[in-house]
């Protein structure tokens, strides 16, 4: 007998700033249009996106990854595993492989078929940040997200979505293109690329629905995601069903992340029973069909992609273009921070990407960062690891610094006491400098702090709880 | 555990400063020839005819060498030390120990730093290998933690606040404003001060100590030996050094509103020194205002003042110039510069003159028949820092 497999639990991270198309043509004259897309951080990139949605991803399971799948085509590194900064900050085993899906938007979907269609309990992580050319429709239409869905089989535990079955198409036509390197994606006229997708799609969502015994009538809902905005939009209607919502309005179209977002926020809407269909066009179609099951009530993460969506600030212009490196400004007169040691990184592996600090047996007093020796004790090496990533805390002071440097002044710090015992002083993100006051409460977020000599220096800090 | 002092077994007999400035035309060589000179002639004796050398710097040069090569010391024991921001007094209390302990009839103990070659502004860490979890904040940042919890500690008004420490920068300007070796020799007031912008939390750049290059240095000798350098030498009455251990980076219950390391240290060296009531018994204190708050704070954590009211007497003057108790009248950190290396000997230098009448009068103490000075240093910040206090007098006994 086959096992039933489908998705155990899901996830999805939207970045907390959101640039209003409108000011994009406010300064530049031209560019923009409606609505509102999702940018992330100075502090961020994909990988440390796809911490943050496999963190909720698993924040509803007990169940644990065999494996985890990264795919993205902004990866923060190439010949180096972006998986593996995934998997240290999820504090997975050794055993748990990590691997990347890179090179085209086609992979994110392709690695969630892999993942649907072998044995293991497998997390598949998407995440894109969408950069374009200054008054690009590119620059406009993009949106920056993560999404990460735990894939797995009904033995594993209950199935929020059982996989039905599915099909694929395949064909070679330029549509969106980018050389190794560059960061800013082309494409071909468009009327000429939604005809090439047409070719496909029909046959495609045929063989998708027979492979999964139903007919057009039984789909309560499509999914369609793809970078190609017009041969989405228009050949959508030919499948005859529902389409869910595209988010373009509120974050954009996410790229590799974007089907895992429609996903998850088709899911999060959803009721037990009813069927939805992911369709992805990119260099061809994915078809992937799925059926909720009574489980997705009480099985949702705790932050829909709706909350995720309507919590945010707006990012002006400006900042935009100083974030994603395409204006530059001046830094305060101080030295630029060097590289971590990879000998010291990988010592303190748990501490730097998992945030696991120590407590003493001896005394019970929390130490972070993790020492041998504990402090009022005589003890040494009698700690026990103490993961304090999902604590939460309370700024008992803070301070504004322009003088450090930051790639994004000023620094925001404060000194954060935890539940449950615990201080830290550390650097505050996704916060406005004139908001922030003692006693605000804090989680804990995975960020890149700067880059040196071509070496991310990823770390937590602390972002306000909101919502 | 024990901290028996040496009290009256060392002298200074000699001491050279010299200007704290941005010596663009000057080298850590030029610097430290100046000074070893300086302090040389001021106590009569030859580079030749010491018998050691510790050479306090923070990161300008490492090694005995970087000393030995430009003063041409020939078979001499040199030692570089360090530790932040009390490497100048580190140096010396290492000298002071070479001599106690009957290893040398004298030594020299010598600070410098050149920090302008830099490009950079305030005072910047050399980097060590690390994996990059450390925090990056400026130290100003870390010290304007202390404003917003005092006030609340106290129920000081934050604005009052303001004003409190922007009035030592006020005091030390003016005391700074009546010394040719300052950096800065201009009065500012309260007002234009607190109405800088704000560079880190509540505290503008007038806030923070001047950057400067500049050398300190002095001569100790066995106290029985004193009096054939210097009619009136002063003796070592208390040298105590504390490295905290971070906890107050740690511990929930730390509050920003002291420095256990600085009155620790404070404690240890009044018992060494048999001091009993600072306040009354010290001629003048150097004291180290590296952020205004931190003279706030050290007020308090040296006994001068009793918790939670060093901000009144500030106010009223009592650490002025013609106060109760002057502090940093040579213009402190604010206004004298801090090269890290050399700022706990330049403190010392002050002393140097104060207890013996050798100030410029303008600037001048009346003793009142106190001869005693403290030095305070402190490295390092709020909750994780490491603090000297030393103790120094005319008389013996």
């Amino acid at each position: 007998m086959i096992e039933t497999r489908g998705i155990l639990s899901y996830g999805v991270y939207v970045p907390y700033y959101r640039l209003d198309r409108a000011a994009i043509s406010q300064v530049m004259g031209s560019g923009g249009g409606r609505g509102w897309r999702s940018v992330a951080s100075f502090d961020q990139d994909t990988t440390t996106m796809g911490v943050e949605a496999a963190r909720l991803a698993l924040a509803t399971t007990d169940q644990v990854p065999e494996a985890l799948w990264f795919s993205t085509v902004a990866p923060a590194y190439v010949d180096k595993t972006n998986a593996t900064t995934i998997h240290a900050a999820l504090r997975l085993d050794k055993a748990v492989s990590a691997l990347d899906f890179g090179g085209a938007v086609r992979s994110a979907a392709g690695s969630l078929r892999a993942a649907i269609s072998g044995s293991q309990r497998t997390l598949v992580v998407s995440s894109d940040l969408r950069v374009g050319f200054p008054t690009s429709v590119h620059e406009s239409v993009g949106g920056d997200a993560a999404a990460a869905i735990l894939t797995g089989s009904a033995t594993d535990g209950p199935l929020l979505a059982e996989y039905l079955g599915g099909s694929s198409a395949t064909a070679e036509f330029i549509d969106h293109w980018r050389i190794p390197g560059d960061s800013i994606s082309r494409t071909w006229e468009d009327s000429f690329t939604e005809q090439a997708y047409g070719l496909l799609i029909e046959q495609a969502w045929e063989d998708g629905l027979a492979d999964s015994g139903l007919a057009k009538k039984d789909v309560d809902t499509a999914v369609i995601a793809g970078l190609n905005g017009r041969a989405v939009e228009r050949l959508g209607d030919r499948l005859g069903v529902v389409i869910a919502d595209d988010l373009l309005d509120t974050i954009g179209n996410s790229g590799a992340a974007h089907s895992g977002l429609l996903l998850s926020h088709t899911l999060d809407g959803a009721e037990g029973g009813q069927v939805i269909a992911l369709v992805v066009l990119a260099d061809g179609v994915e078809v992937l069909i799925f059926r909720t099951t009574d489980a997705l009530a009480t099985g949702r993460p705790v932050c829909k992609v709706a909350t995720e969506a309507g919590n945010w600030a707006e990012v002006a212009y400006s900042t935009y273009l100083v974030w994603r490196g395409l204006l530059e400004i001046e830094q305060p007169r101080r030295p630029p921070p060097g590289r971590p040691s990879a000998p010291a990184a990988l010592r303190n592996s748990d501490w730097k990407y998992g945030f696991v600090g120590s407590r003493d047996v001896t005394t019970g007093t929390t130490h972070l960062p993790p020492t041998r020796a504990g402090i009022g004790s005589s003890a040494v090496d009698k700690m026990e690891p103490l993961p304090m990533a999902d604590a939460e805390g309370t700024i008992a002071t803070f301070t504004v610094d322009r003088l450090a440097y930051s790639p994004s002044p000023p620094v925001v710090f404060a000194v954060v006491d935890f539940d449950g015992g615990g201080r830290i002083p550390i650097e505050l993100t996704d916060i406005d400098p004139t908001e922030v006051a003692v006693g605000d409460r804090v989680v804990m977020t995975f960020r890149r702090f700067h880059t040196a000599d071509g070496i991310h220096n990823y770390f937590w800090k602390a972002r306000p709880v909101r919502g | 555990m024990a901290s028996r002092g040496i009290c009256d077994q060392v002298a200074i007999v000699g001491m050279g400063c010299t200007p704290f400035r941005e010596h663009w035309d000057k080298s850590l060589d030029d610097l430290l020839i100046d000074a070893a000179d300086l302090a040389c002639r001021s106590a009569g004796i030859t580079k030749e005819n010491l018998d050691a050398y510790w050479f306090g710097t923070s990161q300008s040069a490492a090694s005995g060498i970087s000393l030995a090569t430009p003063l041409r010391l020939s078979g001499k024991p040199v030692t570089r030390v360090e530790n932040y921001c009390a490497t100048g007094s580190e140096a010396l209390r290492q000298a002071c120990y070479g001599v106690a302990s009957g290893a040398y009839d004298s030594a020299m103990a010598i600070g410098a730093e050149k920090v302008k070659d830099s490009g950079y502004q305030g005072l910047n860490a050399f980097p060590i290998p690390n994996d990059g979890t450390n925090r990056t904040l400026t130290a100003a940042a870390m010290f304007s933690l202390i404003l917003p919890a005092y006030a609340k500690r106290y129920a000081v008004d934050e604005e009052e606040l303001r004003r409190v420490v922007a009035r030592i920068a006020e005091k030390n300007h003016y005391n700074g404003a009546r010394n040719q070796l300052a950096q800065f020799q201009r009065e500012i007031s309260a007002d234009t001060i607190c109405k800088m912008p704000p560079v880190a939390g509540g505290l503008s750049v007038f806030d923070c100590a001047g950057v400067a290059d500049g050398a300190a240095a002095a001569i100790v000798v066995r106290a029985e030996d004193a009096l054939r350098y210097d009619d009136t030498p002063l003796y070592i009455k208390a040298l105590s050094l504390v490295a905290g251990d971070g906890s107050g980076l740690v511990d929930p219950d730390y509050d920003f509103t002291t420095f256990p390391e600085c009155a620790a240290a404070a404690t240890d060296a009044y018992s060494q020194a048999g001091i009993t009531e600072p306040r009354f018994e010290l001629a003048l204190a150097e004291v180290h205002d590296c952020f205004t708050p931190s003279e706030l704070i050290l007020m308090e954590d040296l006994g001068f003042s009793e918790p939670g009211t060093g901000w009144s007497d500030v106010l009223s003057g009592t650490f002025d110039l013609d106060g109760d108790l002057p502090v940093n009248t040579d213009g402190g950190l604010k206004s004298f510069g801090h090269p890290v290396g050399a700022t706990g000997l330049r403190m010392y230098y002050e002393a140097w003159i104060q207890l013996r009448d050798q100030a410029p009068e303008r600037r001048r103490v009346d003793c009142r028949g106190r001869t005693k000075a403290l030095i305070h240093n402190l490295g390092g910040y709020p909750g994780e820092m490491v603090s000297f206090v030393g103790i120094v007098g005319t008389e013996l006994g």
